[in-house]
């Protein structure tokens, strides 16, 4: 299971890769593997505005839907139109051709607040 | 929660276990929609060792099977299964279940793992209140396990471990024969819309029995299949299942299930019921959806007719075969012809779906 290191990450099990003001957002290895194989995501509009912690989309699988939560606040710039057609890119590389969405953040000072690697790898470890 | 003769077999092979109905069972070993694929194009091993066996035995084992179900056993020859139900004196569902016809005086009834305890006080009160006698009902779950080997390899595969020529048991037939050297029915069955069949054998040589199988159907590309699975497999076959699309509360005659709703049988338990509600014309029918637009219709969702509210979603999946929505839903009779164009509720979306026949997936 892989946690990397340069990622942000919530209780929810999504990352984050800050890039200045600009948050890109996906879900944890640990997420897609509880998951298993999925069959569906929706995003949100591009310019949709986000609050932290709310839903703004949700990843399907077979037997289950799940609600994607927005770690930071901000303005939904860019979604990853790849995940319409092929939602397993999700499955096979969840850190980096399944990225979700990407937010113009509001408050980059609330990517800070969220966790590093080893805090989530930790998280894991408990709920396992 | 209780466990198949299997349960640390599953474990050793990385399988994700679930509760499902009290027990602990395999959801997925590889992937869900891996091991669909393997058994619509090769084979899979299912254990399904947590279905009940109740059987039926005495000079009046049919007469009283033929007042406790709704379809006609008298129609069975020696070595035959036929697909029946239990009703309730209203109508509704007791249980859905597959019948095995030993000769007139011995039967078995393979049923529902949820319901095996329901069903078993079920059938003794269905005896006693029709006060026949030299019928003897027992409960023989704990000494099966069942496997399922399906898919267009099982034949192929089952035949490496036996010498019974399985060419010969037809379609809902079964014998009982040698696997591996062990004794056990062999029934030409199945939930999944494939050739294959069902094995029941004693609890006690499960594991050893499971892994030949395992062994002989590694070079045919067989997998172990799960519980997430088998739903996907039925539901593209339009196959019900007890809860989502049978019911208490639901009629056979509602569910799809005329075909084997023998009305013109001497009376059974829910005969009346049944024979009103089809006179009166039956309120609400079960339809496949195939959906006309990307979005995954699930159990619960409400179906429209434009602004009506007409039913509601009782199985729903995206049909690996097909990489579309797919769902069985129960809704107003005037709007289950086929082509109907309704909408399901997805969430805040209404998403167009289209009304077809089962199986999706031929």
């Amino acid at each position: 299971m892989e946690f990397p290191e340069e990622l942000k990450y919530t209780e929810e099990h999504e990352w984050v890769m800050v890039e200045e003001d600009l948050a890109v957002v996906g879900i944890t290895d640990f997420a897609q593997e509880a998951l298993g194989d999925v069959v569906f995501v929706e995003l949100p509009a591009v310019g949709t505005v986000l609050e932290a912690g709310k839903a703004f989309g949700v990843v399907e699988s077979v037997k289950a839907v799940s609600d994607i939560y927005a770690p930071v606040s901000g303005t939904v710039e860019e979604i990853n139109d790849d995940l319409v057609d092929a939602p397993e890119i999700i499955n096979t590389s969840p850190y980096e051709d399944g990225w979700m969405i990407k937010i113009r953040m509001s408050d980059a000072a609330e990517a800070e607040d969220l966790m590093n690697a080893d805090a989530y790898q930790a998280l894991i470890a408990e709920e396992s | 929660m209780k466990k198949t003769p299997l349960n640390q077999v599953h474990r050793e092979l990385g399988a994700r276990m679930v509760d499902f109905g009290g027990w602990d069972m395999p959801v997925q070993y590889s992937g869900v929609i891996e091991e669909h694929l393997a058994v619509r194009h090769a084979a899979g091993i299912f254990d399904v060792s947590h279905m009940g066996e109740i059987e039926v035995s005495g000079d009046n084992a049919l007469e009283f099977i033929q007042r406790l179900t709704i379809n006609d056993a008298a129609k069975l020859v020696d070595g035959q299964v036929q697909y029946s139900a239990m009703c309730y004196p209203e109508g509704g569902v007791v249980d859905d279940v597959t019948l095995y016809r030993f000769k007139d005086t011995h039967l078995l009834f393979c049923v529902n793992a949820s319901n095996t305890d329901k069903d078993f006080a079920w059938m003794q009160q269905v005896l006693t209140e029709s006060a026949l006698s030299n019928v003897v009902l027992s409960n023989r779950s704990a000494e099966f396990a069942q496997f399922a080997l399906q898919g267009p390899q099982a034949e192929e595969i089952l035949s490496t471990l036996t010498g019974v020529r399985l060419a010969d048991i037809a379609y809902y037939h079964f014998c009982e024969g040698e696997v591996a050297g062990i004794k056990m029915i062999i029934s030409r069955t199945g939930y999944t819309g494939e050739d294959g069949f069902e094995l029941y054998m004693p609890s006690s040589t499960a594991v050893e029995i499971w892994k030949q199988l395992m062994s002989a159907g590694s070079g045919y590309g067989m997998l172990p299949i799960g519980l997430g699975a088998r739903d996907t497999l039925r539901l593209e076959k339009g196959y019900a299942l007890y809860g989502h699309e049978l019911s208490r509360e639901i009629s056979p005659l509602e569910a799809g299930l005329a075909w084997i709703t023998k009305l013109d049988k001497d009376d059974f338990v829910g005969k009346a019921a049944l024979v009103a509600q089809k006179s009166a014309g039956v309120p609400r029918r079960r339809v496949g959806l195939m959906m006309q637009e990307r979005g995954i219709p699930r159990e619960g969702y409400p179906v429209f007719a434009g602004e009506r509210e007409v039913g509601v979603v009782t199985s729903g999946t995206m049909s690996p075969s097909l990489k579309v929505g797919i769902a069985l839903a129960l809704v107003d009779s005037e709007v289950a012809q086929f082509d109907t164009d309704l909408t399901v509720a997805v969430r805040n979306h209404r998403m167009r779906a289209r009304v077809v026949r089962p199986p999706f997936v031929k």
